[in-house]
């Protein structure tokens, strides 16, 4: 225990009178891909400039692999790679001369940094813009440079502030696909507000609000959690008015409550029991009535629905 | 050691990567003609000597350095790429003292470039070279005490014009130093070894030694250590201000 990890424990940062991480605690271990959750100003940021060696915490301590951030600071950053929110970087250089730059300063020589830099090019697919200066690249193109950087000296820990923000939905893609694609040994950390790449890439979800963390699960358990888990969303022609069938749903045994989407002309039923289906009585019911149903969902639970009421939850 | 020489070797990449660094030398080949030229009369003196040249260079600095020095910390928290910098394995004071030898440097390589001045005196007649090449290391020693306040000043702010304003100034007041103007400020209230401390402390004593092609200890040991005492002050600055 210890060594292999990062452990955060009892972490408090103050700017001021703003209380921006407020008694932290929770430990990473190899292998996971950490979806850091929260709204903005929640203090996600400021953790991962403290994690990074970058701030120095008011309280409390962070260890890299047994190394205390504040007292071996070099040694727990040799270990990490990291892309600070907006991916800054410095923009009169090209990719190739500011991944040289990294590359040099992580300590990479000779022969095994020019194929470390030729892989993370292949990766970050940047061979076209090698030699443009960064300034003059897209947003795109700027983020993976910044991606580039973080992995060329295949840390063990990569910490990403908002890796996809502001990409295309293809760009995203390749993100995903890139920390999809790490060794399994490592550790990832990733801070968003997207909920749908917490589904996409993490294995564990925290949720943190005013520094506190306020859920720790994996993110289908954050799923279940939603009301919407298990619910049966049923799409009704323009013909006929959702609302009217509301009571002859709510009848059914399995059927806890129903509820109409009036905007949407549609009806959400939640089960009763979260684990037994609805599915065959409803549809049953459909076919007996001969009710003009177009579709028929089933939830796996809305994401943002469960970040919503458990950011809320502390923040009225 | 590596972070230094990396640190460095990236910042004069960057100075030439943009129109800065050819901006810079050609205004200070420039300024420093007309002060040796026409303000300092090289040719109408008759003597065979740098004198005219190297007197202005205190007041040369007071507005050039300060253009050097300003982005060295205010560009990178701008930017963001502090962030980035601080992160990697590399020491807060490496990180500062890789960036002023960058500029130190750069400061080298422009005054390198006045050469054809020393050409010109020797071909006109026949200088002391030992005093000339006193009078360069004396000057470029300055411009690193000029610049590692200038480091210090452009950690404080990160708007560049600031940083500019505060380098003049507190570089001015090092210049100025030795003078009445600053010394009578503190005769009447404050004891004598205050007074003479602050003497002490004016860059254009230890310089007009060293041009003088007197090479003494106590003037290099004065420089160092300037250097490295606004050095270290820029380390806790950048340690300072990123907790706010």
């Amino acid at each position: 225990m210890g060594r292999k990890m990062i452990e955060i424990s009892h972490l408090v940062k103050q700017f001021g009178t703003l209380q921006a991480v407020n008694d932290l605690s929770f430990s990473v271990a190899p292998g996971e891909v950490l979806g850091f959750l929260g709204p903005n100003g929640a203090g996600k940021s400021t953790t991962m400039k403290i994690v990074t060696g970058f701030l120095k915490p008011s309280a409390g301590r962070v260890s890299i692999f047994g190394c205390d951030i504040e007292q071996d600071t070099i040694a727990a950053q040799r270990q990490m790679g990291y892309l600070p929110e907006g991916a800054p970087c410095y923009e009169e250089m090209t990719p190739r001369t500011f991944l040289n730059f990294i590359a040099a300063a992580r300590g990479l020589k000779g022969a095994y940094a020019s194929e470390r830099l030729q892989q993370v090019i292949d990766t970050m697919s940047l061979q076209a813009v090698l030699d443009q200066r960064i300034e003059t690249l897209s947003k795109g193109f700027k983020r993976r440079v910044g991606l580039a950087q973080a992995i060329i000296h295949d840390p063990k820990i990569l910490i990403l502030d908002e890796p996809t923000d502001g990409l295309d939905p293809n760009q995203k893609h390749q993100v995903r696909e890139m920390i999809r694609g790490l060794a399994k040994d490592k550790i990832v950390i990733i801070s968003t507000h997207i909920l749908e790449e917490v589904t996409a890439v993490c294995t564990r979800a925290i949720i943190i609000t005013q520094g506190q963390v306020v859920a720790d699960c994996r993110p289908d358990e954050l799923e279940q959690r939603s009301k919407y888990h298990g619910a049966l969303t049923l799409d009704f022609d323009e013909s006929v008015t959702a609302e009217d069938f509301l009571e002859e749903f709510a009848s059914l045994e399995q059927v806890a409550l129903v509820e109409s989407i009036e905007e949407s002309n549609q009806l959400s039923l939640f089960p009763r029991h979260k684990d037994q289906s609805m599915l065959l009585d409803v549809s049953q019911l459909i076919r007996d009535r001969q009710l003009p149903v177009v579709s028929i969902n089933q939830e796996k639970g809305k994401l943002d629905e469960v970040f919503r009421a458990v950011t809320q939850e502390q923040n009225p | 050691m590596n972070g230094i020489k990396v640190i460095t070797s990236r910042e004069i990449r960057s100075y030439f990567a943009t129109p800065l660094a050819y901006v810079f030398i050609l205004i200070f080949l420039v300024l420093s003609g007309v002060f040796t030229f026409y303000m300092g009369n090289l040719f109408e003196r008759g003597q065979a000597d740098l004198i005219p040249f190297f007197n202005f260079h205190p007041w040369l600095y007071l507005f050039l350095v300060p253009a050097i020095s300003m982005r060295l910390w205010s560009e990178e928290r701008k930017s963001g790429s502090i962030e980035l910098l601080l992160t990697l394995p590399i020491t807060r004071f490496q990180a500062v003292v890789g960036k002023f030898l960058a500029a130190w440097l750069f400061a080298g390589l422009a005054l390198f470039l006045t050469f054809p001045i020393w050409l010109t005196v020797n071909y006109l007649g026949d200088p002391d070279n030992g005093v000339i090449f006193s009078s360069y290391l004396g000057s470029w020693l300055m411009a690193g005490g000029f610049l590692a306040i200038g480091s210090c000043m452009s950690a404080v702010s990160q708007s560049q014009v600031i940083a500019f304003i505060l380098t003049g100034t507190v570089c001015l007041l090092f210049v100025l130093a030795g003078f009445p103007l600053v010394l009578n400020v503190f005769r009447d209230w404050l004891p004598i070894l205050v007074v003479d401390t602050v003497a002490s402390l004016s860059f254009m004593t230890h310089f007009g030694a060293i041009a003088k092609g007197v090479l003494g200890l106590q003037d290099l040991v004065f420089f160092f250590s300037v250097i490295l005492f606004w050095l270290l002050a820029t380390t806790v600055v950048v340690e300072m201000k990123q907790g706010q």
